[in-house]
């Protein structure tokens, strides 16, 4: 029962391994938990699943692998009538539809179940006597309780277990994205290029030895900086228009880089690169910064990546004049070429699948000037592009 | 040995349940969950209730994985190899030991708290799997195996700064502490202000849960916020009224910086307070 329950949960994609499988089983063994299917549902959420995104994927699989499972348990669980009106309406057929209403109407029906679920529970205190089951009740005749579910007494402590997991109140959490950051992180750090910089305030066991040995045994110590990410980045990101489909994922790529690189320097365009950019994009109109500036104030050992989807019309590179914001005199070409001349390692980053570069002209000229150094942003493009950085 | 909670903290079912089970099965229990839910103290209360030492490692960014184990002082032994101390013929005695190495050669089982592991570097998690997993790790200077005598019981924070790796993940449980429901704020209330009246606390926490979802907030209040804040408004002896209004919208609550952090937050709110003035 339990291995169907672990290959359900991989059935919904979420990552479970045999290990994890194995120390559900032995918690069950030892008997962490009292036998009632509301202890499980948190054990095994606890074992299973190790992040609060996929808690909403797992009260699914939960719920749907346990759906009628609870008569083995020995318990059962209060139905929301406006569940069982919804399932019901569901599986019956036209004829039976039309049985229903010459009854009264669907109303008129639950109130019926209604007054005859109190009755019972008035006779059996605390019991589980069952509505519901074929031909003893008019209501098991019509056969909308298709799935073997129960309806159960109100003071069933199993009602708050499947309020949780029918609930789903980790919907929002659940960001299912094809790059984590961490993924993105680790990308990134094949740019790592260490360094020794700054403050002396390691020490440096192999040169004090040695200068040890040197000054006949007295003791020299020799001290160096820390190890540091020396490596620089320019940041370009294209914001705005035709990018706000792909916004989550330029801010996780930012976020990751942030707090990767030490040296890492951000501006902002939009569409394609021109005389200025900006640094923050609610002034942008007012606080500008020439490209010229970052130009003559970065060394060219900067790396340069834009992360942008080159998605524009060709007279936006092409054309002086041709931005949608203002009258540039100088073509988008012309910038792009006088970046890369200074910086000559680069990439471009292009949310957009690979498969649609073909058919956007303005993408083929941008990947031309870029002699072909466009990625896609996944974690296998993200790995190429720093790849050719440190290249 | 199991743990329901204690008269300072309120523990849900499921939260209680997550910890026996890896009391249970010592697996590591890795908590995550707004900041000011209660992860760190749960350690601390965990620890009182089953009458446990506590152990605490707090993670910052420059922490390393081998700092918890141990740190071999080669300074010091230079130092006295030129002084001709004796002691130098040794090299345990440079031997300093972590927390993680303290907690497994504790007499008793013990409570070993990790915090904030998200803060460390990204491969930290990474360079403990077998010392959380098997509970032992080899001294290279001395050749010495440290292993632990009693499993401790392990809780790890975070804040979700970054992700941990799958690998770290798979021998860890994994608990979401929630942000409490009123009725459990209440309880919560109750625990640490018990003789607190009824009717503030009524609107007290009517005032703070409108303001949690007043829309846009960066950092929304939260639990260890609204029992300052508590703490301020009794105090400061504030009458119930002045937190009441006809339109509730209307007033910014007293002391309304305990509970908003941020610059912006606060500004964001009385901002839609005003608007939602004028609109009157």
């Amino acid at each position: 029962m339990l291995a169907g329950f672990f290959l359900k949960l991989k059935e919904h994609k979420i990552p479970v391994s045999i290990n994890e499988y194995l120390i559900l089983i032995e918690g069950m063994k030892k008997h962490v938990i009292s036998p009632s299917i509301e202890d499980f549902y948190f054990f095994s959420r606890t074992a299973l699943v190790k992040d609060e995104a996929n808690f909403d994927r797992f009260d699914l699989a939960f719920g749907e692998f346990f759906k009628g499972v609870e008569s083995i348990v020995g318990e059962a669980f209060d139905v929301p009538l406006e569940w069982l009106r919804k399932q019901a309406e569901l599986t019956l057929t036209e004829e039976e539809r039309a049985k229903i209403e010459a009854l009264g109407g669907w109303d008129k029906l639950m109130e019926e179940l209604k007054k005859r679920l109190e009755e019972q529970k008035g006779r059996h205190q605390g019991g589980s006597r069952w509505i519901g089951t074929a031909g003893t009740s008019p209501f098991g005749a019509y056969g909308y309780n298709p799935e073997g579910v129960r309806i159960g007494q109100k003071e069933s402590r199993q009602r708050r277990a499947v309020k949780v997991w029918d609930a789903r109140e980790y919907r929002n959490l659940d960001g299912a994205t094809e790059l984590g950051t961490r993924n993105i992180k680790v990308a990134l750090r094949r740019l790592r290029r260490f360094a020794r910089e700054g403050a002396p305030d390691e020490l440096d066991l192999d040169n004090t030895i040695d200068r040890t040995a040197r000054n006949a045994g007295w003791l020299d110590l020799q001290m160096r900086p820390e190890r540091h990410n020396a490596v620089k980045v320019l940041l370009f990101l294209d914001i705005g228009g035709s990018m706000d489909d792909h916004v989550k994922l330029a801010e996780e790529l930012f976020t990751a880089a942030k707090s990767e690189f030490k040296h890492l320097e951000y501006f902002y365009f939009h569409n394609c690169l021109y005389d200025y950019v900006w640094k923050d994009n609610r002034r942008r109109h007012t606080e500008r910064i020439r490209t010229w500036d970052i130009l003559h104030k970065y060394g060219h050992d900067y790396k340069l990546v834009f992360v942008g989807d080159a998605t524009m019309s060709p007279y936006e590179i092409l054309q002086p004049g041709g931005s949608i914001e203002y009258n540039n005199d100088e073509t988008g070409v012309v910038w792009i070429r006088r970046m890369l001349e200074v910086y000559r390692k680069a990439a471009w980053l292009n949310p957009e699948p690979q498969e649609l570069w073909a058919y956007r002209q303005s993408i083929s000229i941008i990947r031309g000037l870029m002699s072909d150094r466009m990625y896609p942003t996944t974690i296998e493009g993200l790995e190429n592009a720093m790849r050719a950085l440190v290249k | 040995m199991r743990f329901n909670g204690s008269e300072t903290y309120v523990a849900t079912d499921d939260l209680n349940l997550a910890v026996n089970a890896s009391i249970t099965l010592t697996r590591p229990l890795l908590i995550k969950g707004e900041p000011g839910t209660g992860k760190t103290k749960l350690a601390e209360e965990v620890a009182r209730a089953l009458g446990m030492p506590l152990y605490e490692w707090h993670i910052k960014s420059t922490t390393k994985a081998q700092q918890g184990l141990y740190e071999y002082d080669a300074v010091s032994r230079l130092r006295d190899s030129q002084l001709g101390d004796p002691k130098v013929q040794d090299i345990s005695n440079y031997i300093v030991r972590g927390t993680l190495w303290q907690a497994f050669t504790a007499d008793q089982p013990v409570v070993l708290l990790i915090d904030e592991i998200d803060k460390a570097d990204i491969e930290f998690p990474n360079d403990l799997l077998r010392e959380l997993d098997r509970m032992e790790f080899y001294v290279y200077e001395t050749k010495e195996l440290v292993r632990a005598r009693h499993r401790p019981v392990v809780f790890i924070t975070s804040n979700n700064e970054k992700e941990l790796p799958d690998a770290f993940l798979r021998r860890c449980f994994f608990h979401y502490i929630r942000f409490p429901d009123k009725e459990t704020m209440e309880k919560i209330v109750a625990v640490h202000f018990p003789d607190i009246k009824k009717t503030l606390l009524r609107e007290a926490l009517e005032a703070f849960f409108e303001v949690r979802e007043v829309p846009g907030l960066k950092k929304k209040p939260s639990t260890s916020e609204l029992l300052d804040w508590l703490k301020l408004l009794l105090a400061e002896d504030i009458s119930p009224e002045a937190l009441r209004s006809s339109d509730r919208r209307t007033i910014i609550p007293p002391l309304h910086g305990a509970l908003l952090k941020n610059e912006q937050d606060v500004h964001l709110f009385e901002r839609l307070v005003f608007m939602s003035r004028q609109a009157r």
